[in-house]
């Protein structure tokens, strides 16, 4: 079955790159543009991962997390937080509040597919 | 009704019953340890300065002298308000076992017994005249009492004024010799005080509200009428030619508050809690108000119902009242009268007796072989037995001065006679609170010059005018001498009588103080009593007390001294209280050492006065003489020690202060640190972010050649857009470092506005084409001319302007450009129909890095740098960059630039 994977990133450019990265891997792609729209598209698309910005309009994606967090129907899903912010703190903040993964911009892409592989299972 | 003598007798008698149940009650409670003494008891017991020669002489005065009778109550008001002198006051005679003020002078002197025995003298020949008049004032209110029915006041031979004064005597000796202990305080006659002074305040409004309102048709009515007659119209008027007998009457009356007696008694000996003084500064005034508010009503009144009938206006209060058959306001006006009297009478005779015991009686007893017989007697009897006998005998004095004086001068004026006498006290008590320099021999010479010159220039010639003796010192002067005439003195004349006194006996007195203080030296006794006195407030007791004492005593002869003059059961209950304050079980087992030594002695001052304490103590231990240099090194070292601990305390503050100055800085220093922090973390994330989408396409096109050409062709777009943007970034950035740091290059000179405005819009005209925005100026034809660099003015108005473009809708868009001059500066505005800004973004926007535009959904393009940039370049010019704006009704954006100065 493919997995599917939201993105949810407040650049453009980052999204249309992401997106075109993950659908040619082969998974099935939504698009969010920020905290309040993320946590609708989890609830209609069912995504297996969510690659998430963190810092974003209206809601921030450590809001975002906490939120996902806090619903024990949604423990399967896997949080994978994108920051453009590189201090340790935020890692470290990211990691508390239950994402699984943390990775700073600008990323390498090869890295990034091996990473969600690895998570979803499917490498 | 029947004013009978057996009515107005039963009648008093019944009134003095229930001062006397007052009086228990207080007692009772003060025993069970409830005391009923509170702020508000306090502050009316000091209405005890209102005597009888105030209930119905006030009005007396009044008649003859206007408003200078309210000097008597300006005076006391004034001194209450230096709460901390009486503070002070009180606080010494707590820590010394004050039991009077003559007591007060002598302890600080060194515990001198002449001194005490001189000012109980003064005392005594000062006040005894007072205390007739009070016998006076109550004689006549009889008079007046029994004239009306027609009656005459004597029975079974006794005139009525010397029941009185047995009856006063009597309930003196009840109400003040039932403790021994002076500093116990009398709580039961302090209630008793207050409960009268409530009396007499209702008696004498009631007679007024009658008089004014009953009588007359109110203030309004009384005072035009006395306006309208040339003789009491004088009486409503200030005198200005009296300014001096103003000035001199406050003064008295302001130290007799404290210094009379009774009043020390009163204000000092019986405070309970220092507290208690706040209260009476300011209820104590408002009393005095209250009762003189119809002192000027009465006295017109009656001078206007009985317009020359020759009625005494002293007893006005009561023939008022009693000329319009209003015979129970009369007698309700007689107890008001009472009350005034027998409050002065018990309260003074009590404080004069304790002196005349202590201070007159003791020494010479402790002298006495018959003392000497009695060694192991108890005296605390004798000594009750003593004060009982004083009472008596001052009450029976004041009754003969009464009886001999009878209508004569010396009674009239004895009032401001007996303060100018007590007002002899002033420089020894102040100076001995403030003035460590002071010395016993210069109270000693400041108090007998100041007592001679009040003998002489005030006491004597009242006696002249009496007739009893020679007025030959006050018409020639002494031997004939001019220059001695004693109201004249020098040659100083034009003053009353009361100035003139005042003048020249404090002038003697203060002089003779200061100057023999100056020119002796204390002994070692007075050098330590200074220190105690003065220094109350920080004089450490424990450590200073057992070094001022060095000598061997046994604790058998201490505690047999203490139960001859407490009593057994005193002396035991005292010694068991000190035991426990010390944390020893047994008074037995108390070490004999200077404090215990010190206690025993404060035991025994308490009751018989601190100058005979220190004799009697002195007899029964063997007490090694520190010389007068060793207690002064003592006390020297004492100050030392505070002076160093005081400098400690003012090296403590600034190390304090410096520590959180320093913590302040290194608080600013943080916060700048982490506003750097914040400012590079911020720059980061804005050059990764285009990294980021370079990186990632750049990195997929690389790798995958097989990606179609449109994507190839939209992916190469975004990185060259990204590219530039990041160009873009890194240069702003640049820019705002070198313009905050000061390091920015400017090329100032003359710039006309309005061309930069014209051509900065030519060349963004393409950019508003395309969205179809519409770009309209107001300029204009020759701007204005301002000192500026065009370059940085032109890099503000592109920014404003792309702003501008970059929120306006497109199609419908209008962005309007302004410039004009407003005052001595340039005016240019950039006004859009864009969504508009709420107040709180109108500060945002001019942060780094805070964009505008956070709720759109497309994130605007931009750095978030160009209107920081803006305000900087602009405020460098003299200037203000704001914006104005509403949501939902566009945004103005404004700066000014100021104009040179020559084009004004």
């Amino acid at each position: 079955m493919t997995k599917k994977i939201l993105i949810v990133d407040d650049e453009p450019n980052i999204v249309i790159s992401l997106e075109f990265l993950m659908k040619k891997e082969g998974f099935e792609v939504a698009v969010a543009v920020d905290g309040e729209e993320a946590l609708a598209k989890v609830d209609s698309f069912r995504p297996d991962l969510v690659l998430l910005d963190v810092m974003m309009p209206k809601k921030s994606g450590f809001e975002v997390c906490e939120a996902l967090r806090a619903d024990p129907e949604k423990a399967g899903l896997l949080v994978v937080m994108l920051t453009a912010k590189g201090r340790e703190t935020e890692v470290a903040k990211g990691l508390a509040i239950g994402a699984d993964a943390y990775v700073t911009k600008p990323f390498s892409t090869k890295d990034l597919v091996v990473k969600v592989k690895g998570m979803l299972g499917t490498a | 009704m029947v004013l009978s003598g057996w009515f107005i007798a039963l009648l008093s008698v019944a009134y003095l019953g229930l001062l006397f149940a007052v009086a228990r009650f207080g007692d009772a409670r003060a025993d069970a340890g409830k005391s009923i003494i509170s702020a508000n008891v306090y502050a009316l017991s000091l209405a005890v300065y209102c005597t009888s020669w105030t209930f119905y002489g006030s009005v007396g005065r009044a008649t003859s002298g206007g408003l200078s009778f309210l000097t008597i109550y300006l005076g006391p008001t004034l001194m209450l308000l230096f709460v901390g002198v009486i503070i002070k006051m009180i606080r010494i005679s707590k820590a010394q076992r004050i039991t009077s003020i003559a007591d007060f002078i002598a302890s600080r002197y060194g515990k001198s017994q002449l001194l005490a025995g001189m000012v109980t003298i003064i005392a005594v020949i000062g006040v005894v005249p007072y205390i007739a008049l009070q016998l006076k004032a109550m004689a006549a209110s009889v008079d007046v009492l029994l004239e009306h029915s027609g009656r005459s006041g004597v029975w079974l031979g006794l005139d009525s004024t010397f029941l009185i004064a047995v009856i006063l005597a009597l309930f003196s000796i009840l109400f003040g010799t039932r403790h021994l202990d002076a500093t116990e305080r009398h709580e039961g006659m302090v209630a008793a005080v207050a409960f009268e002074s409530v009396v007499k305040l209702i008696a004498f409004m009631a007679v007024g509200l009658f008089v004014t309102y009953g009588m007359f048709g109110g203030l309004g009515d009384l005072f035009q009428r006395a306006a309208a007659t040339a003789d009491l119209g004088r009486l409503l008027q200030l005198d200005s030619s009296r300014a001096g007998t103003w000035t001199a009457l406050i003064v008295l009356s302001g130290l007799a508050i404290v210094f009379l007696p009774r009043q020390f008694q009163i204000v000092v000996v019986e405070n309970v809690d220092e507290s208690h003084v706040k209260r009476a500064v300011w209820l104590f005034p408002l009393y005095l108000l209250l009762i003189n508010i119809f002192v000027l009503p009465l006295a017109l009144g009656g001078l206007l119902h009985f317009d020359g009938q020759g009625m005494n206006s002293d007893t006005f209060v009561l023939t008022l009242p009693l000329a319009r058959g209003a015979e129970s306001l009369a007698l309700l006006a007689f107890i008001g009268g009472l009350s005034a009297a027998t409050g002065m009478v018990i309260v003074e005779t009590i404080a004069l007796s304790t002196m005349v015991c202590n201070d007159l009686v003791m020494p010479w007893l402790l002298r006495s072989a018959w003392l000497q017989a009695r060694h192991h007697q108890d005296l605390s009897g004798v000594l009750i037995g003593i004060r009982r006998v004083a009472i008596a005998l001052i009450v029976l004095l004041g009754y003969i001065y009464f009886r001999a004086a009878g209508e004569a001068y010396a009674l009239v004026g004895i009032g401001l006679i007996s303060f100018a006498a007590v007002a002899q006290f002033a420089p020894a008590m102040f100076g001995g609170m403030y003035w460590k320099q002071g010395t016993r021999a210069g109270a000693v010479a400041g108090l007998s010059a100041g007592f001679v010159v009040w003998l002489y220039t005030l006491l004597l010639p009242s006696f002249a005018k009496s007739g009893w003796i020679s007025s030959g010192f006050v018409e020639q002067g002494l031997f004939g001498i001019p220059w001695l005439k004693a109201q004249v003195l020098f040659g100083l004349g034009g003053m009353d009588e009361i100035s003139h006194c005042l003048w020249w006996s404090m002038l003697a007195n203060i002089g003779c103080y200061i100057l023999v203080s100056l020119s002796s030296r204390p002994d070692a006794v007075e050098a330590s009593q200074a220190e105690r006195f003065v220094d109350v407030f920080r004089f450490d007791r424990r450590s200073a007390e057992a070094r001022l004492w060095r000598g061997k005593a046994s604790l058998g002869a201490l505690v047999r001294l203490l139960e001859r003059f407490l009593g057994a059961g005193r002396a035991q209950q005292q010694l068991a209280l000190y035991a426990r304050s010390r944390g020893v079980g047994d008074w037995h087992q108390l070490p004999v050492d200077a404090e215990f030594v010190h206690f025993a002695e404060a035991e025994l001052a308490g009751a018989i006065g601190s100058a005979s304490a220190r004799v009697m103590v002195a007899s029964v231990a063997e007490e090694e003489d520190l010389g007068l240099d060793e207690v002064l090194d003592i006390l020297d070292e004492a100050t030392q020690v505070r002076a160093y601990s005081r400098e400690l305390e003012t090296k403590q503050q600034a190390l304090e202060a410096a520590t959180s100055e320093l913590r302040e800085a290194n608080e600013r220093l943080r916060e700048v640190d982490r506003m750097k922090d914040d400012f590079i973390s911020t720059v980061t994330h804005e050059l990764r972010t285009p990294l980021t989408s370079i990186r990632a396409l750049s990195e997929m096109l690389h790798e995958d050649p097989r990606i179609d050409l449109t994507n190839r062709r939209r992916f190469l777009g975004i990185i060259v857009n990204e590219t530039e943007r990041l160009t873009r970034l890194i240069n702003q950035i640049l820019d705002m470092a070198k313009l905050e740091s000061g390091q920015a290059e400017w090329t100032t000179g003359d710039v006309d506005i309005g061309a930069i405005a014209r051509e900065t819009m030519g060349s963004l005209e393409q950019l508003f084409c395309e969205k179809g925005v519409a770009l309209e100026g107001d300029i204009p034809p020759t701007g204005p001319v301002v000192l500026a660099d065009s370059d940085r003015l032109t890099q503000v108005l592109i920014n404003l302007l792309s702003n501008a473009v970059k929120f306006v809708p497109a199609q419908t868009g209008r962005v309007h450009v302004r410039v004009g001059v407003d005052g001595n500066m340039v005016r240019v505005e950039v006004s859009d129909n864009g969504p508009g800004l709420t107040a709180e973004e109108c500060d945002l926007i001019f942060e780094k890095f805070r964009q505008g535009g956070n709720t759109l959904t497309d994130k605007p393009q931009g750095t978030g740098l160009g209107l920081p940039i803006s305000r900087q370049i602009i405020e460098y010019f003299g200037g203000k960059l704001w914006v104005e704006s509403h949501p939902g009704e566009g945004a103005n954006f404004i700066f000014t630039v100021p104009l040179p100065a020559s084009e004004e």
